[in-house]
């Protein structure tokens, strides 16, 4: 006679640790990869807490197994004749249920996660160790005087009398004022309705916001994307330019709690445009670098101050330049890095030939300033290192 | 995650089926260890899955990852989750998943009783595991497991690293159930026997035979095929690494007859739950639902093998064709292998329409069909192919004692190692020997050296 008992886990989850560890091994598998995963998805401009979902390669158990060319065996209907393809690559056939065996699965293991791209970020920058950027002027701004409400008082001055809370206050006075007439007399009614008329507010009625003064030490930074937009521009070049500005103003962000970023394209003329535009419009023409530096600084005088504002500009062109602006663009550059926290430059390159160009080398050799940064990108795995080095503003990187 | 059913059953009723049930079990002459259920949640059936049945085993991160799986599968519906799971140990302990309704967990008692026979009787079973001691041995393993992680000189990391390595090449172990180990002696005289043997000359008329001295100091003698006990007995481990190299490998000697014998030992349970279910007198409404869930249950998947479609069919066949008592007979003695090479007729493959295709190019393409001229041919390609034979066969050929290289090779029997497992995998060799390895095997039709350096930097050569 077989026995019969019902098992009572008592809610013990005993995966939990492997699951946990699992998953540590799944996250550290994540920030390997992130920089693919990046640059793959077209995650940019989406909004920080929408979910995304990232094919993660599993954490694979590789054992010595087959590969998928060996030949199979499986059930058909009866129709099936010499020379019918049957399927391509994928083709395994279904599993069957209830495996009781260890070691039989075999392949590919693609797990989905959805993470946020809040998330996602921070992976990234978690792993980066990125530099605390310099911040400026603490308090000046945004010190704006915030003042929390925190519950009521009974004194007060006036401006912050609590009207609502006070009737609230009278109202609950009334109330007990009536139920105690009640109880001792529960005749005189019409007397009681003009008392009713005649409750007046008194003194311990009035209630006052209690008001506690909140300072906030903010600061504020701008980051100017200039983007050379001109024909030698291709897609490929936009994308690595479009990739390595999303993350740059998302790792500002994180640093800093009120981020205005401005946008400006250039061929040989300089436009604000908006965060649609720059990343997805396409333009033609010639190349002059001047120009969005020049309408770069145009915005830094007008809107933001570089003596309260921290001023991060970066510039990604193929440095394709017409040779007549190129020392109009040095020396407007120049003024750049006294502007602003930090200038960066990335060239983008792309292809098996990359000479350095013109323009290049002569920022190589004629700007000075330590907040100067040149980096050049060639393939969509260079970003994160190039924003690294762009960031690393510790002494201005140069190649 | 989808609405389970109410429970429609009490524990009165699940008795009183399985004393039914336990009667014709007996009647029929099944002969089997004393039977436990336990009655569990699906929670608790997702565990137990991951944890390969076990109420107690070592912790790993692979079972985190199998918990995760099967959930996300089962969640997506794209896998029902187990009805039972049987463990083979005296007594017998099953699972029933409590969210089953009555005439399922009927069925699967029956089916479970299937099992039952099936790991008492079965050779390989029989010979190659110690049902008694199955509890105690994963419990044996999880609590030295645990011991070394909470040694202060070796930890969580330590264990881990050696675990990982270890699971990588855990079937690269003994496929022989249940024969004589020789010892370096025994292997060293009978080498020195066959070399007199060889060069003897029997007759005048014989030239003189040039038989090469054998080389009693290579290591191994000869190839061999237990890669695990190789790297116990020559790698440089500390003990506590050789212990949970023995863990993994006693694991795997636990498990390998039920790989062996997955056709075997389904088809047989399907055969009882069959039988037995027929004659319990199920009431009308059950009966129809038995009939529904065995039709799923051992329904052909296109494209692929289910092996309880196949066992089910070759047992009613040889029942058919030999008697009763031939089916007792073949539960004892074979395994997958030679039970399809056996008995997996030509009419049997037209039945289940079985065919064989092969990849040409990126496309996957019928090359045989189960008729006169095909069906062997398909036969043999399953018997290939089933239990461990469908895992790589790797013999460890020698240990250069000069730089203290290992030299594996893959007996190549037309189907190629996937190259990235096996790159990877050869890390994982390369980690536990501590020093170059290096792997043998054929791709493209070309003999090729796969070699991992110490900086486990993967070259290939040939």
């Amino acid at each position: 006679m077989a026995i019969f008992r019902e098992f009572d886990g008592r809610g013990r989850d005993r995966a939990a640790e492997d699951r946990r560890r699992h998953k540590e091994l799944v996250e550290d598998s994540i920030k390997r990869n992130i920089a693919d995963i990046i640059a793959e998805e077209s995650i940019i401009g989406e909004d920080r807490n929408k979910k995304i979902k990232i094919p993660i390669k599993g954490i694979k158990e590789y054992q010595f197994l087959y590969g998928k060319n060996k030949p199979g065996v499986g059930s058909g209907n009866g129709n099936e004749k010499r020379g019918d393809k049957i399927g391509q690559e994928e083709m395994q056939g279904e599993q069957g249920q209830g495996t009781d065996q260890p070691g039989n699965a075999e392949g590919e293991d693609i797990y989905e996660t959805e993470i946020t791209l809040e998330e996602l970020i921070k992976y990234l920058f978690d792993d980066l160790d990125l530099p605390f950027l310099e911040r400026k002027k603490f308090n000046e701004i945004l010190s704006e005087k915030n003042y929390k409400k925190l519950g009521y008082q009974q004194k007060g001055i006036k401006p912050r009398l609590a009207k609502k809370r006070s009737v609230v206050e009278k109202i609950k006075r009334q109330k007990a004022h009536q139920r105690g007439k009640q109880t001792s007399n529960i005749q005189l009614n019409e007397e009681d309705e003009k008392e009713k008329e005649r409750f007046p507010f008194k003194e311990d009625d009035l209630r006052y916001f209690r008001l506690r003064q909140d300072i906030k030490k903010e600061t504020n930074a701008v980051v100017i994307c200039i983007m050379d937009t001109s024909g030698s521009m291709n897609i490929n070049k936009k994308y690595l330019a479009r990739s390595f500005y999303f993350l740059l103003y998302q790792f500002v962000r994180g640093k800093y709690l009120n981020v205005e970023v401005v946008f400006i394209a250039h061929s040989t003329i300089a436009k604000e445009v908006s965060e649609e535009e720059f990343f997805h419009k396409v333009e033609s023409g010639g190349t002059y670098i001047s120009s969005g530096y020049e309408k770069a600084l145009e915005v830094i005088e007008k809107r933001y101050n570089p003596s309260v504002w921290n001023v991060y500009a970066f510039h990604c062109s193929d440095g394709d330049n017409w040779a007549e602006d190129n020392d109009k663009a040095v020396k407007l550059a120049a003024e750049l890095c006294k502007a602003c926290n930090l200038f960066g430059y990335g060239e983008i390159q792309m292809g098996y030939y990359r000479p350095t160009s013109k323009i290049k080398s002569e920022f190589i050799s004629k700007i000075e300033d330590k907040n100067f940064s040149i980096v050049t990108m060639t393939r969509k795995e260079d970003i994160i290192p190039a924003l690294k080095k762009l960031l690393d503003k510790e002494n201005g990187y140069r190649e | 995650m989808m609405t389970l059913p109410m429970v429609d059953y009490t524990m009165k009723q699940l008795e009183m089926w399985n004393n039914k049930i336990e009667e014709i079990v007996r009647r029929e002459g099944l002969n089997c260890y004393p039977q436990e259920f336990e009655i569990c949640s699906y929670e608790d059936m997702l565990c137990y899955e991951a944890y390969v049945g076990m109420p107690s085993h070592y912790p790993h991160w692979s079972y985190g990852k199998a918990y995760e799986r099967s959930k996300t599968l089962y969640t997506y519906n794209l896998k029902g989750l187990a009805y039972e799971m049987v463990i083979n140990s005296d007594p017998c302990l099953a699972y029933l998943m409590k969210d089953n309704t009555l005439l399922l967990q009927i069925l699967t008692i029956a089916h479970v009783y299937g099992h039952n026979d099936f790991f008492k009787n079965n050779r390989l079973f029989a010979k190659g595991t110690q049902a008694d001691y199955t509890f105690e041995m994963f419990k044996n393993h999880a609590n030295r497991i645990r011991n070394y992680i909470k040694d202060p000189s070796i930890g969580y990391e330590k264990v881990e690293r050696i675990l990982d390595a270890a699971h990588a090449i855990k079937f690269q172990t003994t496929r022989e159930v249940e024969v004589k180990k020789l010892s370096e002696e025994e292997k060293r005289n009978r080498l020195l026997e066959k070399y007199y043997q060889e060069s003897k000359v029997t007759s005048i008329l014989d030239e003189k035979k040039e038989v090469l001295f054998p080389n009693l100091n290579r290591i191994p003698l000869e190839p061999m095929d237990d890669l695990m006990e190789f790297i116990i007995d020559y790698g440089d481990l500390k003990e506590w690494e050789k212990d949970i190299m023995r863990i993994v490998m006693e694991e795997t000697k636990y498990f390998i007859p039920q790989i062996e014998t997955k056709v075997m030992n389904e088809g047989w349970a399907s055969y009882w739950h069959y039988k037995i279910l027929n004659q319990l007198d199920l009431p009308q409404g059950h009966q129809l639902e038995f009939l529904g869930r065995h039709n799923q249950v051992v329904r052909p998947f296109l494209g692929s093998i289910n092996p309880y479609y196949m066992g089910f069919l070759i047992f009613n066949d040889i029942e058919a064709r030999y008697g009763r008592d031939k089916i007792f007979e073949v539960r004892e003695i074979e395994r997958d292998q030679s039970f399809i090479r056996k008995y997996l007729t030509k009419e049997l493959c037209e039945e289940m329409n079985l065919f064989k295709f092969d990849k040409k190019g990126r496309d996957y393409q019928i090359v045989e069909v189960s008729d006169e001229v095909g069906w062997k041919e398909i036969r043999n390609t399953i018997a290939n192919q089933v239990g461990m034979g469908g895992i790589p066969y790797i013999k460890v050929v020698e240990f250069n004692q000069k730089d203290g290289s290992l030299m594996l090779e893959h007996e190549f029997d037309g189907r190629e190692l996937e190259l990235a497992y096996a790159y990877e995998t050869l890390k994982y060799v390369r980690e536990l020997w501590g020093n170059k390895v290096s792997i043998k095997t054929k791709i493209g039709q070309v003999s090729k050296n796969i070699i991992c350096d110490e900086n486990k930097k993967i070259t290939i050569q040939g």
